[in-house]
């Protein structure tokens, strides 16, 4: 079970989380003008890397606020926890 | 079988006062306090214990460990037995039963033995190669591997006994208590950081409890843990874990252990059995020590044969001596004091064959000088017993190792003891990705890298004197200590004031060699618990399986409950060899939890039985129960499901009920269905955003329903909204979706959406929601209120009002759900009861009817009202449903919006919520049947959909359903059939509707 | 009105008065867990932001609260207590009785901005767990680490129980803690504290 720091709360156990999805992906403007295949990329389509993954958390089971994650795949090792809206950082691992 | 007596007199950690008494096979034992039952059935004179897997070949225990491959027993009986038990571990207690497995009718007779003899048809890979073909004999072959695999039975009945789960955190966690795990505790502890110290075994100590002569810090070395212990006792911030083993070392310093708390005092103890640790540490130091290796030489299998560790540990620890005649056969130097600390007992030592031909070093010229021969330069090269080991045959090496040069001499013995050196136990290092290298002095894997908090200290990391242990696990305490904040002084490192003599080097042998080639002759086992031979490794070499994962599935080696502690290092080493590599080169196989296995029941902990997931109750609960309704599960909701008068069956309740709601008044309690305040100047945004519909002109005091989709466009939720101020609007969710529409619309404002000013709140649990639905309604709610006007003018459908009923204050809404004039009733919670009990008082004249969750099913299904996750799968459109009046074409956005317009969403034939009318009335399809336009005699068929619901509607007088079905829409009037196991239902296409089209009802 | 005996507290059918009644006040000195229900309390969710001085302002006008920005602490001020829930979320608790005045004079208070305060005292009833066991029943279900070097009075957090979403506060040395609970989750809890103080001498307290 992971240690993920809530950006709020701290350090909480995983099972108080929920794991939303891969961050930085905006919704389109003006999604008329998109070809079925790029809204089924905005859709569906997501990274699955083996290395640094930038997801986004909700505190589910405490402040409920969600944070972005940057999350080693393959070791689980948590890089950096920071504020939704705020730029993903550099990391080169 | 005649009894034996093997106690040393003047031996062993025991209490001797009271005897305990054990069965074994049904035949009564004794043994002592401090014995396990394995220590007890040596003492006994009981070698033979079970039977191997595959073979059926008689086997005694092994180790004195939790490595244990042989010794396994069925312990204890009914409901508290429990299969695959190592005897090496269980303590013994008064009453004790055990039984060994794997044999039928007895250990002694066993027929399964005939596989002995047809074991050239069993080779690795067998049941790959035999069950394969024809695929339709796999059925067959099955209930003949299922009666023949597997070990020990399972009990039949629940678990009686009790388990504790407990979450806990520390500073530092030690796992392991010898010498360097007992050192670390103590150096982190002095530190000041909250430490916990587990080993699996009774006492802490580990291989210091059957040391003779070291001394540290001036005492005999258990003299030295009795002491380390009772300071570790005295400090507040620590918890020492006895029979306590971590079996699973997770990601961030998570780990898991599992502690016997009560299993050695025997079945009915008070306490929980075992408690389960989930335990969070700062850091963590493994001092898990070290597995001696056996020697892979020629049926190496037979009781008695055991590692020389055991065999010191039975005689220094338990006061044992594994036989009257023992001969040691080794390749380095540990195995000598086994042999020494025997003799010293009186055993008889029958010869130490050593491998080596230069063996020398103190501890050899120590057993020369108290007259033990040694063989140096030799091999045991084949054994002889069949229920115990009686003698073996020692042939000396040629020079390189890989065979013999002479005749053989055969040497009499009833108890062997090897070793092949010491695979140091990285199992947990390994579970949490730390790298392991390959260390050419004890010629094993050792921890290499390890990751973030973990350190590690002792035999397992290939350090085997006592002085390294104590100094690499003080380091360790007190590096992990400062790591996780704790820097106090530790004191010093215990020094060994009094060592062992030091060992010269090892020679290892992978494959001791025979006068017969490998494969013919005895069987060279590598994995006594599945059966797995180096001829084996050879045969799965030859065949092309050469990669240690294949090597592992092929053969089985490594896939028995032990998980191959004894038999991996051995394995592998020997395909290094047959593949002219080198060990490194070849690899190890992943190392996965559990270390060993745990308990179901220890999982579980008391989160079990009523108490395994949440019953969520509504405040009028206790009245539905007294009634005696039966309770249908909606997510974690229990909702009445209906109230059966006596002598009524569901069937006739339920068609009571609705032709009650329809005819008179019903009563339902709605409590659990998700409400959801929203404030915000941008409220209104918000809803129009995440319905179909559009909410800015809703006026205020008036409500509206409304769809919500995903951004791929498919239904996820529907419900009624109510705007309460300008900027004010309570959301209603259905029941099983209330958290996460909430949680839907939080992800949206919080992550897209954050400069938007709504706050949504979530009071579900704010208000108990009574409906009372039919035409007798407004005169029934009328007697109970006097500040509400009820008539349609005052208060017209879709509208809220507010005021008292039966004297509570209330908010009150006319929506409907049944098609019927209908008032839902919202209360503060904890007058949920009193309003209930208050309507049902004053409804008595009006016949009113309580109704439960299937008559309201049925009731909305007349009217063709879906229920989302019933109609719907998550691959409906609002257009699918039927319902594209609800999709605002004005809106320039809201969630799903773009997903129409998606070739694949926008296609014609889609599947379609239609109705189907039984060409028969009274035949009611079943939900989930499958329709199709065609019927041939036999599937395959060309399905179009399935029936999403499916009711005996007494109002209407006949079945109905609702189905998706491919293209509809434009099937309306044609038949369609559902087939079924015995029958064909035959049924028409129609509107999904049913009762009172014109909705005259509403308003009663 | 109607009368207010006809109100009822989740955990209404467990009897707990006339259990704690029912004991010997030996028992009572004896027990080393107390639990009991603390129903029906004044609690406002209140919505803002602690950055904008003209709410916390606006609180301390309405409730006489200076509100906690430190994460997962409650501050105290006469008979109430904010508890940090999120960012810019509180609870206000108070005696049962007042949420309908305190809601109203806060929404008035807090009108033109974006904050506002709903009345969520009927959706959760609070559990009293105290004594020498207390922290050993809780930490049977509860992943954080109430060591006191960890979780002291004055601290609160929200987290799972019993596979419920629950609140938790403590308030003294004891320890004692309370739990909120919402309604339908309470019965499953409080068997599960019951069932998890088995080994435990238990005092139930009113
Ligand atoms: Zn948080």
């Amino acid at each position: 079970m992971l240690l993920i720091s809530c950006p709020h709360c701290g350090p909480r156990a995983e099972i108080e989380f929920a794991y939303g999805h891969e961050a930085h992906i905006a919704r389109p403007t003006d999604q008329e003008k998109l070809t079925d295949a790029e809204w089924a990329d905005y859709l569906f389509m997501r990274k699955n890397p083996k290395g640094v993954h930038y997801e986004r958390w909700v505190h589910a089971r405490g402040c409920r606020r969600w944070f972005n994650v940057a999350r080693h795949t393959v070791t689980h090792e948590i890089l950096a926890v920071y504020r939704m809206g705020d730029p993903p950082p550099a990391l080169d691992r | 079988m005649t009894r034996r007596n093997l106690r040393l007199a003047d031996r062993g950690r025991l209490d001797r006062s009271q005897p305990i008494r054990f069965i074994f096979n049904g035949r009564t034992y004794y043994g002592y306090k401090g014995d396990t039952l394995a220590s007890a059935l040596i003492a006994n004179g009981v070698a033979l214990v079970g039977r191997s897997f595959k073979y059926h070949r008689p086997r005694g225990i092994m180790t004195a460990g939790s490595e244990e491959p042989n010794g396994l027993v069925q312990l204890g009986q009914g409901a508290r037995t429990e299969p695959n038990i190592r005897a090496t571990q269980i303590e013994l207690y008064d009453g004790l039963v055990a039984a060994s497995q794997n044999c039928w009718p007895s250990v002694g007779f066993d027929l399964g033995a005939t596989n002995n003899l047809l074991s050239r048809f069993f080779p690795a890979g067998f049941y790959y190669k035999t069950f394969m073909w024809p695929a339709s004999f796999w059925m067959k072959y099955e209930y003949f591997i299922r009666r023949a695999a597997g070990l020990g039975k399972a009990p039949g009945e629940p678990d009686p006994d009790r388990y504790d789960k407990t979450y806990a955190h520390c500073d530092v966690l030690v796992a392991g208590g010898g010498p360097a795990g007992i050192a670390a505790a103590l150096a982190a502890a002095r530190a000041g950081a909250r430490v916990v110290l587990a080993d699996e075994q009774a006492e802490f100590g580990g291989q210091l409890l059957h040391s003779r002569s070291e001394e540290i810090a001036g005492r005999p070395a258990v003299d030295w843990v009795a002491a380390a212990v009772a300071e570790l006792s005295t400090m507040p911030e620590v918890t020492l874990l006895r029979r306590t083993t971590a079996f699973a070392y997770q990601d961030h310093n998570f780990v898991e252990l599992v502690e016997r708390v009560t299993d050695h005092l025997g079945p009915g103890a008070d306490g929980p059995r075992q408690r389960y640790w989930r335990l969070r540490a700062r850091q963590v130091v493994l001092a898990a020590g070290a597995i001696e290796r056996p020697l892979v030489f020629a049926d190496n299998d037979r009781p008695g044969i055991m590692l020389a560790s055991a065999g010191r540990a039975y005689a220094n620890r338990y006061g044992v001596a594994v036989g009257d005649k023992v001969l040691v056969f080794t390749g380095n130097d540990s195995a000598y004091r086994a042999a020494l600390d025997l003799a010293e007992a009186g055993t008889a030592i029958a010869a130490i064959v050593d491998l080596r031909p230069d063996a020398g070093g103190p501890l050899v010229a120590e057993a020369r000088g108290k007259g033990i021969e040694v063989l140096a330069a030799h091999a045991v090269t084949a054994t002889r017993g069949s229920a115990r080991l009686e003698g073996v045959t020692v042939m000396p090496l040629n020079a390189a190792g890989d065979g013999v040069t002479g005749g053989g001499r055969q040497i009499a013995c009833d108890a062997l003891l090897m070793s092949g050196g010491w695979n140091p136990a990285i199992h947990l290092f390994s579970h949490n990705r730390g790298k392991l290298r390959f260390d050419e002095r004890v010629q094993s894997f050792v921890p290499g890298e390890p990751v973030r908090g973990c350190h590690t200290a002792g035999a397992m990391n290939g350090a085997f004197e006592t002085a390294d242990c104590l100094a690499q696990g003080f380091a360790a305490g007190r590096k992990a200590a400062s790591e996780a904040g704790a820097s106090g002084e530790a004191g010093s490192v215990p020094t060994v004031t009094r060592a062992e003599p030091a060992e010269s080097p090892d020679r290892v042998l992978w494959i001791v060699p025979s006068d017969k080639p490998l494969g013919e002759g005895g069987k060279h086992f590598v994995d006594h618990q599945n059966d797995v031979t180096a001829a084996d490794v050879a045969l799965a070499h030859r065949e092309g399986y050469r990669s240690v994962e294949h090597l592992k599935r092929y053969t089985t080696m490594g896939m028995g409950t032990d998980q191959g502690k004894t038999s991996n290092v051995n394995a592998l080493a020997i395909m290094a060899a047959l593949r002219d590599r080198q060990i490194p080169e070849v690899g190890h196989t992943t190392f996965r939890p559990p270390f060993a296995p745990v308990t179901i029941g220890a999982f579980s902990g008391h989160d079990k039985g009523d108490l395994f997931d949440p019953i969520r109750k509504t405040p009028m609960h206790g009245w539905h129960e007294k009634t005696g309704a039966p309770f249908e599960d909606v997510g974690q909701w229990k909702r009445a499901w209906y109230y059966p008068k006596p002598g009524e069956d569901m069937h006739a309740a339920v068609a009571r009920e609705v032709k009650a709601v329809r005819a008179g008044v019903g009563i339902v309690d709605a409590s659990t269905l998700g409400k959801i305040d929203i404030k915000g100047s941008d409220a209104a945004r918000l809803l129009n955003m995440v319905y179909t519909n559009a909410w800015s002109k809703l006026e205020i005091g008036r409500c509206r329903y409304g769809l919500m989709c995903g951004e791929d466009g498919m239904v996820f939720d529907d419900g009624v909204t109510t705007r309460l101020g300008e900027q004010h609007f309570l959301m209603s969710t259905t029941t099983g979706n209330a958290a996460r529409v909430l949680g839907w619309l939080e992800e949206w404002l919080q992550c897209e959406w954050p400069d938007w000013q709504v706050h949504c709140t979530s009071v579900t649990e704010q208000f108990a929601t009574v409906g009372l639905n039919g035409p007798m309604a407004r005169k029934l709610l009328a007697e109970l209120t006097d500040d509400i006007p009820l008539d349609d003018a005052a208060f017209p459908f879709m509208s809220i009002r507010e005021g008292h009923v039966a004297g509570i204050a209330a908010r009150v809404m006319r929506i409907s759900f049944t098609g019927e004039l209908t008032f839902e009733i919202n209360v503060a919670a904890s007058y949920g009861l009193a309003l209930w009990e208050a309507l049902m008082a004053a409804g008595e004249k009006y016949g009113i009817t309580p109704y439960g969750t299937e008559a309201m099913h049925v009731l909305r299904a007349e009217k063709g009202f879906i229920i989302v996750g019933q109609e719907t799968d998550g691959t409906q459109t609002p257009q699918d449903l039927d319902m594209a009046w609800i999709v605002s074409k004005q809106k320039p956005d809201h969630l799903g919006k773009r997903s129409f317009l998606r070739t694949d969403t926008a296609r014609p034939d889609r599947k379609h919520l239609v109705g189907l009318l039984t060409e028969n009335p009274s035949e009611v399809i079943p939900e989930g049947g499958q329709v199709v336009a065609e019927l041939k005699n036999q599937p395959p068929m060309t399905m179009l959909g399935h029936v999403t619901s499916s009711y005996y509607s007494p109002n209407v007088g006949r079945s109905i359903a609702m189905a998706v079905v491919k293209n509809g829409r434009n099937r309306m009037g044609d038949t369609v059939y559902v087939p079924l196991v015995d029958r064909v239902i035959r049924a028409k296409v129609t509107e999904p509707r049913f009762f009172d089209l014109e909705g005259a009802r509403l308003n009663g | 009105m109607v009368e207010s005996y006809r109100r009822r507290s989740p955990l209404a059918s467990f009897g707990l008065p006339a259990r704690a009644a029912a004991q010997s006040p030996e028992a009572v000195a004896d027990a080393d867990l107390q639990l009991g229900e603390r129903p029906h309390r004044c609690q406002i969710n209140l919505r803002g932001n602690p950055q904008d001085g003209r709410f916390l302002e606006a609180v301390r006008n309405a409730a006489g609260l200076a509100l906690p920005t430190e994460p997962n602490r409650v501050a105290a001020a006469g008979e109430l207590k904010a508890l940090w829930l999120g960012p810019d979320e509180w609870l206000i608790l108070g005696p049962g009785g007042r949420e309908t005045e305190l809601v109203g004079t806060l929404a008035r208070g807090l009108q033109g901005q974006h904050a506002g305060a709903t009345d969520v005292s009927e959706a959760r009833t609070w559990i009293l767990v105290a004594g020498g066991r207390a922290r050993a029943l809780l930490a049977r279900g509860i992943p954080l680490d109430l060591h006191p070097r960890e979780f002291r009075p004055g601290h609160c957090a929200q987290t799972g129980l019993a596979g419920a979403n629950i609140i938790l506060q403590q308030t003294d040395d004891r320890p004692s803690y309370e739990i909120g609970v919402t309604n339908s989750f309470a019965d499953h809890l409080w068997h599960w504290l019951e069932r998890g103080a088995i080994d435990y001498r238990v005092a139930i307290s009113v």
